[in-house]
């Protein structure tokens, strides 16, 4: 972690270096992730579609009631697509609810190029599902493994005391407001607001993913009763499911924009070659 | 600056590229063979792990009366078709009798009384589809493994397969016709059960009248309605598509526990 390469190019001001960021667990980790991700959400999306409402609770069918509900009205002269929220109805034709297939204005919750595959077919989104859904969790198990038993999580993830000050917080938020990024020394490391983003996404959000699929299955509500008991029912997990993954997508955004806002060359080289180039004052002569 | 703008272009088109090749390519893949022998392999994974951690005959959770869905979802066929279905209900099923025949020692013909009287099993458990809704119910019948005990298994027998009286597609293979199977583990858990009644009510057209499997480890689809014939096999795959059940020779899992 420590091994500085001289930059070839290095100019002044600063003199750029090359550190070693991210190791070879971690890089391949996050890559391997980012497929699975990729295809559980868009298979995810199909699986969605062929049921597209949301019930709390341990059961809930059409006639039972649903806080979310994606659909499309017989409107008035046309169809329209529409997203129930409680008693909130928002117009969404032409994207949720009602969308084009093949030129044709067809009902469907998500839109074709939102789900695995484009056309409506359940079971092979299940299998693209289940099949990423088992890779996630081996990537999941050896970065676990590496990030407790190799140290990253406390060297690289854990805030230290003075990080977690509500002044050093302030300011740091501030300076993400500002799209002022750490330089130097200080890009070493994972800024505070990165550390406990990042702890919130391993710790929460993606067991959470793992623990609400599985409370769905029939089979290992059997083996682990206490799952359904955890989240409320079958129907509450799959709705926590979808409100997971909703904030899986949302970090994802915020995350590549990050990436291209702070240097999307760096932050990129960095996450393949494990190399990441920061600035150095030039000693005083 | 324009360097800098240049480059963001570049990154943004060829994301987008990179994106719409990867969702086109996807369409292209699902009808790949090997693909699609690649992401059956999960299939094989999920059945070996549940069967290990369902090895002790762990039952489904039962629910409360209280628990009970004030509407049970009718799937699939709301009733069946055929003239001879008809004359059946009609007759309120007394001429209906289910067949219980291939690797068994003593083939059975059972009529609706002669089911009643055997012991019966209750049990209030959820239903999932493989949609995603779920609906909970009350479940009277014969445990299924008691109707096999009684028949007695031959030493090859490895499945049992439910032959329906509803046809979900017009063929004229008649593949249309929905059909399941399970093995014995499932066969002989003791809340698989052939049910006969549905919130301590004789079962409606709707819900699969006059007999329909309960496998409460798996999803719905694998609990076959209006159930004919009882067949033992030590294989499926001269039946149809080879898969196991109707929704099964159409893409979905044959282990339905996930």
């Amino acid at each position: 972690m420590n091994t500085v390469m001289r930059h070839p190019h290095a100019t002044s001001p600063g003199r750029a270096v090359l550190v070693q960021r991210h190791s070879i667990v971690v890089r391949l980790a996050h890559w391997l992730n980012v497929l699975c991700l990729g295809f559980l959400l868009l298979s995810g999306l199909q699986i969605f579609n062929a049921y597209p409402r949301l019930h709390w609770g341990q059961y809930g069918a059409d006639a039972d009631h649903a806080f979310l509900e994606i659909g499309a009205s017989a409107g008035n002269p046309q169809p329209q697509g529409y997203v129930k929220v409680g008693n909130f109805s928002f117009p969404t034709t032409g994207v949720l609810g009602l969308s084009r297939v093949d030129g044709q204005s067809t009902p469907r919750a998500f839109p074709s190029w939102l789900t695995l595959p484009s056309y409506q077919d359940l079971a092979a989104g299940r299998r693209w599902h289940f099949f990423f859904a088992w890779l996630f969790v081996f990537n999941g198990l050896v970065y676990l493994a590496y990030g407790l038993l190799g140290g990253h999580f406390r060297r690289d993830l854990a805030p230290d005391r003075n990080e977690l000050e509500p002044r050093h917080l302030w300011r740091e938020v501030v300076d993400h407001i500002r799209l002022r990024f750490p330089s130097g020394e200080e890009a070493r490391r994972y800024n505070t607001l990165q550390k406990l983003t990042y702890i919130v996404v391993i710790a929460v959000l993606l067991p959470m993913m793992l623990l609400t699929g599985l409370t769905m299955s029939p089979g290992m509500d059997a083996a682990f009763p206490f799952l359904l008991d955890v989240f409320g029912g079958r129907q509450s997990a799959r709705s926590l499911h979808f409100i997971s993954a909703s904030l899986l997508v949302l970090f994802l955004i915020v995350h590549v924009a990050m990436v291209i806002l702070s240097g999307p060359w760096n932050n990129m080289r960095s996450m393949i070659t494990g190399r990441y180039a920061i600035r150095q004052k030039e000693p005083d002569a | 600056m324009t360097n800098l703008l240049t480059r963001r272009r570049f990154l943004a088109s060829g994301a987008l590229g990179a994106g719409a090749l990867a969702l086109g390519g996807c369409d292209a893949l699902e009808q790949n063979a090997d693909v699609d022998a690649v992401l059956r392999s999960a299939e094989t994974l999920t059945m070996g792990v549940q069967r290990l951690l369902l090895r002790n005959g762990t039952l489904a959770r039962e629910f409360t009366p209280a628990d009970i869905s004030p509407t049970f979802r009718i799937n699939g066929t709301q009733a069946p078709d055929s003239e001879e279905y008809a004359a059946l209900r009609d007759g309120g099923f007394a001429g209906w009798k289910l067949k219980v025949d291939g690797l068994v020692n003593r083939p059975l013909e059972l009529s609706l009384a002669d089911i009643k009287k055997l012991p019966s099993r209750s049990q209030i458990t959820r239903h999932d589809c493989v949609e995603g809704w779920s609906a909970i119910g009350k479940w009277t019948g014969v445990p299924l493994g008691l109707v096999l005990q009684t028949a007695g298994l031959k030493p090859n027998a490895r499945f049992v397969v439910f032959y329906c009286a509803d046809e979900l597609e017009k063929t004229f293979d008649g593949s249309g016709r929905y059909y399941e199977s399970i093995d014995m583990v499932d066969a002989f858990h003791p809340q698989t059960i052939l049910a006969y009644a549905m919130n301590d009510a004789d079962l409606t057209v709707g819900h699969g009248a006059p007999l329909r499997l309960r496998v409460e480890r798996q999803l719905g689809y694998k609990h076959a309605k209006y159930v004919m014939r009882i067949q033992v096999v030590d294989s499926f795959s001269s039946l149809w598509g080879g898969r196991g059940g109707y929704w099964e020779d159409r893409g979905y899992q044959w282990y339905a526990g996930i």
